[in-house]
C-alpha cells in the first residue's frame, strides 16, 4: 500500500453552471485538491450512466456529475433527467458493490465557486478513506457487460495504477 | 512525467475501444490526425504553479501531436502567430490550447483557427488555469494535472469535425423588462434606431424608484425634471409599446427568436376610453396607504400612483376596491364621464416574438423593520430614507415638509448610513448609493428645517464624478459627520437617541435627536428569483443578476440575446444605471444591425441505421426538436430548434443519437485520458 493514497476522481460538469462555478472558484483563487479532473458537457442531462461506469472501469476512485440547480438548467430541464438518471445509476452502482460516497451528483451554480471547492475537497476525503476503487474480477465482468465493450484488466490489475 | 503511456490506463485498459470509436463518427484515417498543442504560461498565473515545459514536453509524447510549444500568452496576436505557422509549415489539423476556460478565450482561437485556414471546431482547450493552476497549492500536483488535461484534450480532439455554423433570422424587435431609468434609457435608444421595442412595467406606470426621489445627487436636479421628459417620449415614440400593469409569464426560444407570453393585468379600466381626468379617484371612497409614498400618504382604490404617471391613466386596486370586496360602491363607474371603468375587465395574455431582451427589473429597499434595534416601526419618528425623499418632495404627503408626527419640525436629525448593508448579519456588500444619497438627504433636511443633522457613517465613498466636491459642500454646510455605524435607536427623555461608538474619538457616543433616518440596503425585488426563472438567468450570490463576465460583459448573461442593466445587477446610482441602459441597448442594435444570428453547429444527429424507433427521445426534448418520421420509421432533429443539450443523447437506448463535438467517443476519449495520467 502506497503511504499516500491520491484518488483520481473525474468531474463532469454542465456548461452554464457547475463549469462555470468551478471557474469561479479559480478566478476566485479558492483551493482545493488537485485530485478531479473536469470534463465539459453543455449539460448535465447530456451525462450518460455509461460515462459514469467508464470512467469506473478506466480506474477512477470517484466520479462527481454536476449540473445546474433543479430549475435553473440552461435548457429547462435536462438537469431533472439526469437525477432520475442517478437514482436508477445509483442501484446499480450498490448492486456492483461499488462505494456510495464514489459517485455524487450535485448542484453547483455559476456563483458557487466556494461551494464547488469545499464539495471536491469533502469528495476527495470521502474517496480517499474508501481507499483505491479495485474491481474484483465479478465486479469486473459485470462492468465489462454494461458498459457493453470488451474491457479487459491491464496488466496488474487490482494494483495502485500507475501514480 | 509518470503514465505518459497513452495506452495504460491505471487499472483497466479498453482494448477493443479503438474500433468501437470509428463507428459512426464520419472521421476517416483518423491516422491524418496531425495535433499541435500548445501550453500558455499566462504570465504567472499558470506558470507560477504549472511546469509549462514538462507539460509540453509530455503532450509532445501524446499520439497524434506533431508538434507542443509552451508560451507566455497564447492569446496574444504572437501567440496566435503560433498556431497558423504550425498549421502552415506543420500541417496540423487539430489544435489543443491549454491556457484558461474556454468559456473565455474559446472564441478567440476558434478565430485563430478560422484566419489559419482551418475549421474553428477542430480545437479543444485545456483548462489549466481557472481549474489548476489558481485552485491548486502544490506546484507537483498541480503540473500532473495540467497534463493530465491537456492528454484528455488531445484524446478529445482526434474526434473533432469541422462544423459549419448556420445564420437564423432575428425577429428586430426588442422586449424591455421594467420601466425605471435604465428600462427607459434602453427602450429610447433602440427606438431611436428605429426598432420596435415593447416595454413591459409590473407597476400601473413607468418611472421606478428614480421618480419617487425627490432631488438627485451631486448637482441636486430635481429628479422627476429630469425622468419624466423621457417617460413622456417613451409614451410618444412610435417605435415603442407600453404595457403596464403587465408582467412577463413565459419566456420561450432563443437569441434571435423569443416567443413571450405578457400578462397584462385586469387594470378595470377601458384605457381607450379613458382621458386620465381624474374624476374617479377624486370621488373613490377608498383610502389605501399609498406604495409611491413609501407608506407615509394615502392614495384611492382606483388611483394612478403619482400625477406624472405615464400612462396617465387609473387602475382599480381589486383587493381594496368595495365593488370587489363588498360588491356594492360603483362610485367611479357613475362618474366617469366616458364610462371607461370595467369591473368585469379580466387579465390578458398576449403572445409576442423578440429577437432580444433587456431586463431591468431594479431594486427595492430593505425593511429595516426585520432588525428591532434600529426602532424602524416601534418608535414614531424612525423613517427609511425613501420615507424622507417623499416628505421632501413638493408633491409628498406633506407637500415637502419634513416633519415630525406631531407637526413639528425637527431640531436635531440623524442618518445613519449602511443600515442592512456592509454588515455580516444581513447583507454583505456595500449598496454604494446610499453615502452619496445620506449626503443628498443631510443637505436637504438642513436647508429646509435648519436642523443639527448628525450623518453616522462607516467609510464615506464619494466615488464618482463630483461627489467628493458635494460631499465638501455638505460638510461646509455645517452637517455633522460621525464616524461609526449606528448601533441602536433608543427612546429617552421623550426624544430619540443614537447610540454608535464614534471610531475617530475612540468613545462610545449616545446623540439626542428628534427624527432618525435609515438609509437601509439596496437589495433584490422580492420577485425576482422567479424573474429569474422566467427567463433563465442565474442570480449573484448578493441575489442581484449575474453576467456573463463581471468586468467585460457587464450586461450580458449567460443566455444569448438576453441582457441586464440597471439595479437588477447591483446597487448602481442613476448615472451607472442609465450609462447600463444605453449600453444594454447597444448591444441589441449590434445584434439587430446584423440582421441574423449565428447558431451554433453543436446539435444532436440521428443514424437512422440505429434508431429502432421507439421514440424515448421525443418527449425528453425540451424545445420539442425531435420528431418521429413515420415513413422511414426513425426520429430526426430540426437542427434549427435543437440546442445541443444532448439530454435525448444520453437516454437513447440504441446509440442512435449523437450530438456534434460532445459524441461519446469524445467524451469517453476524454475520460480514459484525463485519468491515464
Ligand atoms: S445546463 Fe446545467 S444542468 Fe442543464
Amino acid at each position: 500500500m502506497m503511504a499516500a493514497f491520491e484518488p483520481k476522481i473525474v468531474g463532469i460538469l454542465c456548461n452554464w453552471c457547475s463549469y462555470a462555478g468551478a471557474d469561479l472558484a479559480g478566478i476566485s483563487r479558492t483551493k482545493y485538491p488537485a485530485n478531479i479532473r473536469i470534463i465539459r458537457v453543455m449539460c448535465s442531462g447530456r451525462v450518460d450512466p455509461t460515462f459514469v461506469l467508464q470512467a469506473f472501469a478506466e480506474g477512477a476512485d470517484g466520479v462527481l456529475v454536476s449540473g445546474c440547480h433543479p430549475g435553473d438548467c440552461h435548457y429547462q430541464e435536462g438537469n431533472y433527467k439526469t437525477y432520475a438518471r442517478a437514482e436508477i445509476l445509483e442501484q446499480l452502482l450498490e448492486q456492483m458493490g461499488i462505494e456510495k460516497g464514489r459517485f455524487r451528483l450535485t448542484w453547483v451554480s455559476a456563483n458557487e465557486g466556494e461551494i464547488f471547492a469545499s464539495l471536491v475537497s469533502e469528495m476527495v476525503e470521502e474517496v480517499r478513506a474508501l481507499g483505491p476503487f479495485r474491481p474484483t474480477r465479478e465486479r469486473f465482468a459485470e462492468l465489462q457487460a454494461t458498459i457493453g465493450r470488451e474491457v479487459a484488466p491491464a496488466a496488474g490489475a487490482g494494483g495502485e495504477g500507475n501514480d | 512525467m509518470p503514465g505518459s503511456d497513452a495506452t495504460s490506463c491505471g487499472i483497466l485498459r479498453v482494448v477493443a475501444g479503438a474500433e468501437q470509436t470509428e463507428i459512426g463518427t464520419g472521421v476517416q484515417g483518423m491516422s491524418d490526425v496531425r495535433t499541435g498543442v500548445y501550453v500558455c504560461h499566462c504570465g504567472s498565473n499558470i506558470a507560477e504553479k504549472v511546469d509549462c515545459a514538462r507539460v509540453r514536453e509530455f503532450a509532445s509524447e501524446l499520439k497524434n501531436v506533431v508538434v507542443a510549444r509552451d508560451y507566455q500568452y497564447m492569446c496574444s496576436e504572437p501567440g496566435q502567430e503560433l498556431i497558423r505557422q504550425d498549421v502552415e509549415k506543420n500541417g496540423i489539423n487539430r489544435v489543443v490550447v491549454a491556457s484558461c476556460s474556454p468559456r473565455m478565450h474559446e472564441p478567440t482561437f476558434r478565430k485563430t483557427l478560422e484566419t489559419a485556414g482551418l475549421n474553428g471546431y477542430l480545437l479543444e482547450m485545456a483548462n489549466i488555469r481557472e481549474h489548476c493552476s489558481w485552485v491548486t497549492t502544490d506546484r507537483e500536483a498541480a503540473t500532473e494535472k495540467a497534463a493530465a488535461l491537456v492528454a484528455g484534450a488531445v484524446a478529445r480532439v482526434a474526434f473533432h469535425e469541422p462544423l459549419e455554423e448556420r445564420f437564423a433570422d432575428l425577429k428586430q424587435r426588442l422586449l424591455v423588462v421594467g420601466g425605471g431609468i435604465a428600462g427607459i434609457e434602453a427602450a429610447l435608444k433602440v427606438a431611436a434606431g428605429g426598432y420596435q421595442v415593447t416595454l413591459v412595467e409590473k407597476e400601473p406606470s413607468i418611472g421606478g424608484n428614480m421618480a419617487r426621489l425627490d432631488k438627485t445627487f451631486p448637482t441636486l436636479d430635481c429628479s422627476a425634471c429630469i425622468l419624466t421628459p423621457k417617460m413622456v417620449a417613451v409614451a410618444q415614440s412610435e417605435n415603442v409599446t407600453l404595457y403596464t400593469y403587465a408582467e412577463v409569464e413565459k419566456v420561450e426560444g432563443y437569441v434571435g427568436n423569443f416567443q413571450v407570453t405578457i400578462r397584462q393585468k385586469a387594470r378595470s379600466v377601458d384605457t381607450s376610453k379613458c382621458t386620465g381626468c381624474g374624476v374617479c379617484y377624486g370621488k373613490c371612497p377608498t383610502r389605501v396607504p399609498s406604495e409611491f409614498d413609501a407608506g407615509l400618504g394615502t392614495r384611492k382604490a382606483i388611483y394612478v400612483p403619482f400625477p406624472q404617471a405615464v400612462p396617465n391613466k387609473p387602475v382599480i386596486d381589486r383587493e381594496h376596491c368595495l365593488q370587489f370586496t363588498k360588491g356594492k360602491c360603483g362610485v367611479c363607474a357613475r362618474f366617469c364621464p366616458t364610462g371607461a371603468i370595467d369591473y368585469e375587465q379580466g387579465d390578458q395574455l398576449i403572445t409576442e416574438e423578440f429577437g432580444a431582451i433587456i431586463i431591468a427589473t431594479g431594486y427595492e429597499t430593505w425593511d429595516p423593520a426585520a432588525a428591532p434595534q434600529w426602532g424602524y416601526g416601534r418608535y414614531d419618528n424612525v423613517l427609511t430614507a425613501m420615507q424622507l425623499e417623499r416628505l421632501v418632495n413638493a408633491a409628498g404627503p406633506t407637500k415637502g415638509k419634513i416633519q415630525l408626527q406631531d407637526g413639528s419640525t425637527p431640531e436635531a436629525v440623524a442618518i445613519l448610513h449602511c443600515i442592512g448593508s456592509r454588515d455580516e448579519n444581513y447583507h454583505r456588500y456595500c449598496s454604494r448609493f446610499c453615502c452619496m444619497s445620506s449626503l443628498k438627504l443631510a443637505h436637504l433636511a438642513r436647508e429646509k428645517t435648519g436642523a443639527e443633522v448628525y450623518n453616522f457613517y462607516i467609510d464615506l465613498r464619494a466615488f464618482g464624478k463630483g461627489y467628493e466636491e458635494f460631499y465638501n459642500r455638505v460638510q461646509e454646510e455645517g452637517v455633522h459627520f460621525i464616524r461609526g455605524k449606528g448601533a441602536e435607536v433608543i427612546r429617552k427623555d421623550g426624544r430619540l437617541a443614537v447610540r454608535a461608538e464614534d471610531t475617530l474619538l475612540g468613545r462610545y457616543r449616545e446623540v439626542p435627536v428628534d427624527m432618525v433616518v435609515l438609509n437601509t440596503a439596496a437589495v433584490p425585488r422580492r420577485d425576482s428569483e422567479k424573474v429569474g426563472q422566467v427567463f433563465g438567468i442565474q442570480p449573484s450570490p448578493d441575489g442581484f443578476f449575474l453576467e456573463a463576465h463581471v468586468k467585460l460583459e457587464p450586461l450580458k448573461t449567460a443566455t444569448d440575446g438576453i441582457y441586464i442593466a440597471g439595479c437588477c445587477q447591483g446597487p448602481k446610482d442613476i448615472p451607472d444605471s442609465v450609462a447600463q441602459g444605453a449600453g444594454a441597448a447597444s448591444e441589441v442594435l449590434s445584434l439587430f444591425a446584423a440582421g441574423k444570428v449565428k447558431i451554433s453547429p453543436v446539435v444532436a444527429t440521428v443514424d437512422s441505421q440505429l434508431c429502432s424507433g421507439c421514440r424515448v427521445c421525443l418527449p425528453l426534448c425540451p424545445y420539442s426538436a425531435i420528431s418521429y418520421d413515420e415513413v422511414n420509421r426513425t426520429a430526426y432533429v430540426n437542427e434549427a430548434t435543437c440546442k445541443g443539450c444532448g439530454t435525448c443523447v444520453a437516454s437513447c437506448p440504441s446509440g442512435a443519437l449523437s450530438v456534434r463535438h460532445f459524441t461519446d467517443e469524445e467524451i469517453i476519449a476524454q475520460i480514459k485520458e484525463v485519468l491515464a495520467v
